[in-house]
């Protein structure tokens, strides 16, 4: 078992070239080890030999001296090494960025997955230490409920929700089970940014989340699932044709109502628990997706695209890998929960096939996660931070990247879509292609020369058309996988529907405004 | 049941285009991949009317279609180019040879000049004498950085303004994805770029006219327009990293065909933060071509062929450019690591 752990560790770390302070740990270790003289218990064996692959110079390892100084030749386990490296990253991450500020109120998003279980695990380790180290914001947890949208029956939804709140009961912290459900509700402010500064929470929210403890959010939760919302929900995520577009929907509801628990319940931060291995395959993914401008918001530290809500991602310095061994080491609880992706084959999606590019890659070459993680680092976001309202995607929010110039990759697609249905499209027999594989999705594009009916202006084209304007490049691929906009959350639809007066409103003032002024609502 | 043409609707559709999923005739397959590549050509004012352009053609697929397009755009738009091939040469045996025969075809068919520039006579080392040295691996690093100087040397000779290459999207979408997964953001930045500007002396720009077009769109140009072109790898051992990348993005393309613009909208739009360090452009201290550093890559790679360390130009050994500039030698150390290269 033992054995087991240190081989894992070993990859781990020569992954990681950015921890020599583990792995001098490590080596310092052996030597001791193999000092103690040769025994038969396998704990005192030499078992690492771990070559040091980073410059030298790095900063020396604290516990480590101050462990040998306490007992003088006792031999430090692998174990406790392990946690105080771990520990030190995570405390690490939160402590360089200066982003969280003692007694802010932060949410942790938790799926019951093994980054955010161990997340969940650091956050509880670092509010029970001393004083002097202590963590020092107010944490609280929140969980969406999928099940819905992949179609899981009632009773095992439940089940997995009692194992989480298990988990986050023992915890101590307040914790809030939603349904996913529940993002039919949401209201429109859930797709807007608001500022930062303003009176982001409301004394009342703020006592609810303090004094509610542990029942309250899962006691909210449960009742307010229905049949009706759940089927509307699976309409919503069945008209997506593809599995690539139906992920990124999914991901979008589920963000939005992300920001909208934080929002309504006083929380200014959410911590999510994405791996480095996550984030990399999420780097590949989104690059794939056309989401380029939006990389370093999708994979940074931290991403303000919502203003009030800081998403911050303090996992990121951690490999799948060394989440995995600690969550073995120290049985971390974890929960199962089936994705859209489980069992699909390795071309189901774009996500699924980045995953499995990116795994398999890194068995050969194992510094690609962290390289392409280090890609991610050196990027920023376009077009600045805050940008008016109308400048940003209706579903991720993020700054437009449709203004591009005549030569661009945007504008070549479109040319291709007009040169081949550039006749009038009315007298096109339109042959009935099923719109359910993935190769005809983009031939119901934005002609809707295939699937959307016999004339180019089918009768759900115009208002698909209104939308595809809000969003930003790689949203409206995902609109254009949908077989109609009919099943989107109203709360969506009703924003739409506003931005287009506001714009209208503006065109037919253009010729009297002055310059283009900026947050205007 | 015969589908017809979606654009024309009178014919009948000969393919479904790889971009679109469009049923198309020939004939408006044709005009619509000539008038996309006018388009890039037009958007992006690639070229002004009286420039002598060269195409660098290898024979292959790619130059062969954009020899033909060029000479078809250039007459129907009335760019006003003056258009020449030229070829690059780096002696490999029963595989260059064969495909300069098919150059040599096309400029006959097209009537343009053709000018072959060898590695032989640039750098007095064939494709051949360098494997021999270097091994099979690593040599596409030999190949690829002569030829970049190869085809300027050659421009230079000719005196043409321009060289355009047979670039396609899909070359373009996959260098974008082997520097996400390279790591290499300064090149992650210009990758996507669809000219060069004049870098200065002794640079020609470069610009990638089909830099929108699927590679399958090529292909299926060529064979309707019975383009006479050589289709055979290189018989060196191709880039085993780059073939993961080129596997991805055709499994990216089976699932959304669209994939291959997106990851280029992704390169066009990516921006790097500041404070993020970039290599500065200087000029070759030996023979004054671009470099980041102080001695150009190609005069390392040939410094190295020369005193028998091939490894030199391989992996980063900036330290040593000083010694190589003074032609101070090296010391054994620095030779025996230098000597191997398979290892």
């Amino acid at each position: 078992m033992f054995l087991f752990f240190i081989s894992e560790l070993k990859d781990a770390v020569r992954v990681r070239h950015s921890c020599p302070l583990f792995v001098k740990c490590l080596q310092k270790m052996c030597q001791m080890q193999r000092g103690a003289g040769s025994s038969s218990d396998p704990c005192r064996r030499p078992l690492l030999q771990v070559r040091p692959t980073w410059e030298v110079g790095a900063p020396p390892c604290s516990f480590f001296n101050e462990s040998r100084t306490g007992s003088g030749s006792c031999c430090l386990s692998v174990r406790s090494c392990f946690r105080e490296y771990f520990t030190h990253k995570f405390r690490a991450m939160l402590g360089k960025t200066r982003l969280i500020f003692p007694g802010e109120k932060v949410l942790l998003a938790v799926s019951g997955g093994p980054s955010s279980s161990a997340m969940l695990s650091q956050v509880q380790q670092g509010l029970g230490q001393s004083a002097q180290k202590k963590l020092r914001f107010l944490p609280g947890l929140v969980h969406i409920d999928e099940g819905g949208a992949l179609g899981l029956s009632l009773g095992e939804r439940q089940r997995l929700v009692s194992e989480l709140k298990a988990i986050f009961q023992t915890s101590g912290f307040p914790f809030h089970v939603i349904p996913l459900e529940q993002v039919l509700d949401l209201p429109t402010s859930a797709v807007n940014t608001t500022p930062p500064s303003s009176d982001r929470a409301p004394d009342c929210y703020k006592a609810a989340g303090d004094g509610g403890e542990l029942q309250q959010g899962g006691a909210l939760a449960e009742p307010s699932v229905h049949e009706a919302q759940t089927r509307s929900l699976q309409q919503l995520l069945g008209s997506a044709t593809t599995l690539t577009a139906k992920e990124e929907l999914l991901r979008t509801l589920r963000q939005h109502l992300l920001v909208h628990e934080a929002r309504t319940r006083g929380y200014s931060k959410l911590l999510l628990g994405e791996s480095c291995t996550r984030l990399a395959v999420r780097l590949l993914t989104c690059v794939s997706l056309g989401r380029g401008a939006h990389l370093a918001q999708d994979t940074g530290f931290s991403d303000c695209r919502f203003g009030d809500v800081t998403f911050v991602r303090p996992m990121r310095e951690f490999s799948a890998k060394e989440i995995a061994v600690y969550n073995h080491m120290f049985r971390v609880p974890t929960v199962v929960i089936p994705s859209l992706e489980t069992k699909t084959l390795e071309k189901a999606s774009i996500q699924r096939l980045s995953e499995s590019f990116v795994s398999r890659l890194q068995q050969d070459f194992p510094s690609t996660v962290s390289t392409i993680y280090r890609t991610s680092e050196k990027l920023q976001t376009a077009g600045g931070g805050c940008c008016e309202e109308d400048g940003r995607c209706l579903l991720c929010l993020c700054s437009l990247d449709t203004a591009a110039g005549k030569a661009s990759a945007l504008q070549a697609r479109l040319i291709s879509e007009q040169l081949c249905c550039q006749k009038p499209a009315g007298t096109v027999k339109v042959e009935p292609s099923p719109p359910a594989g993935p190769c005809c999705s983009s031939a119901d594009g934005e002609c809707g020369s295939a699937a959307g009916g016999a004339v180019c202006c089918s009768s759900e084209a115009p208002e698909k058309k209104d939308l595809q304007k809000l969003l930003c490049y790689s949203c409206q691929l995902t609109l254009r996988d949908m077989s109609s906009v009919a099943h989107l959350p109203q709360y969506i639809l009703t924003e739409a529907q506003r931005r287009k007066r506001r714009s209208l409103m503006k065109d037919e003032i253009s010729e009297f405004l002055l310059e283009e002024e900026e947050g205007s609502s | 049941m015969p589908v017809s043409c979606s654009s024309c609707v009178e014919k009948r559709a000969m393919l479904k285009r790889p971009k679109t999923g469009h049923s198309l005739c020939k004939e408006c397959f044709f005009m619509a991949f000539e008038e996309e590549v006018h388009q890039t050509i037009v958007n992006a004012s690639l070229f002004k009317s009286g420039e002598t352009v060269a195409i660098a053609a290898s024979g292959g697929k790619d130059s062969t279609v954009l020899a033909h397009v060029m000479k078809v755009l250039n007459e129907r738009y009335n760019y006003g180019l003056e258009l020449m091939l030229i070829s690059v040469d780096e002696g490999i045996t029963g595989y260059r040879d064969d495909s300069l025969e098919t150059v040599k075809r096309n400029q006959q068919q097209y009537e343009l000049p053709l000018k072959i520039v060898s590695y032989e006579e640039l750098y007095g080392w064939t494709m051949d004498a360098i494997v021999k040295q270097v091994g099979r691996k690593n040599n596409c690093t030999f190949c690829g950085v002569f030829r970049r100087q190869a085809l300027d040397r050659g421009a230079l000779m000719l005196k043409v303004d321009k060289i355009c290459t047979g670039h396609n999207a899909d070359d373009v979408a996959e260098t974008v994805l082997m520097n996400v997964l390279r790591g290499d953001i300064a090149r992650l930045r210009r990758c996507t770029t669809i000219s060069t500007a004049s870098e200065g002396e002794g640079v020609v720009p470069r610009c990638k006219p089909l830099k929108y077009a699927y590679e399958k769109e090529i292909v299926l140009y060529a064979y309707f327009k019975k383009l006479d072109y050589f289709s055979t790898e290189c018989i060196y051992s191709p880039n085993a990293y780059r073939g993961h990348a080129r596997t991805f993005l055709k499994d990216l393309e089976s699932i959304r065909p669209s994939s291959i613009v997106d990851i280029i909208h992704s390169g066009e739009n990516l921006s790097v933060r500041e404070g993020v360090k970039m290599p500065v452009q200087g000029t070759c201290s030996r023979c004054g071509y671009i470099s980041s550093q102080a001695l150009c890559k190609s005069c390392v790679l040939l410094e190295g062929l020369n005193r028998g360390l091939p490894k030199l130009g391989i992996g980063k050994h900036h330290r040593l450019h000083g010694k190589i500039l003074s032609q101070q030698p090296l010391t054994e150390k620095e030779e025996r690591k230098l000597k191997s290269v398979e290892s």
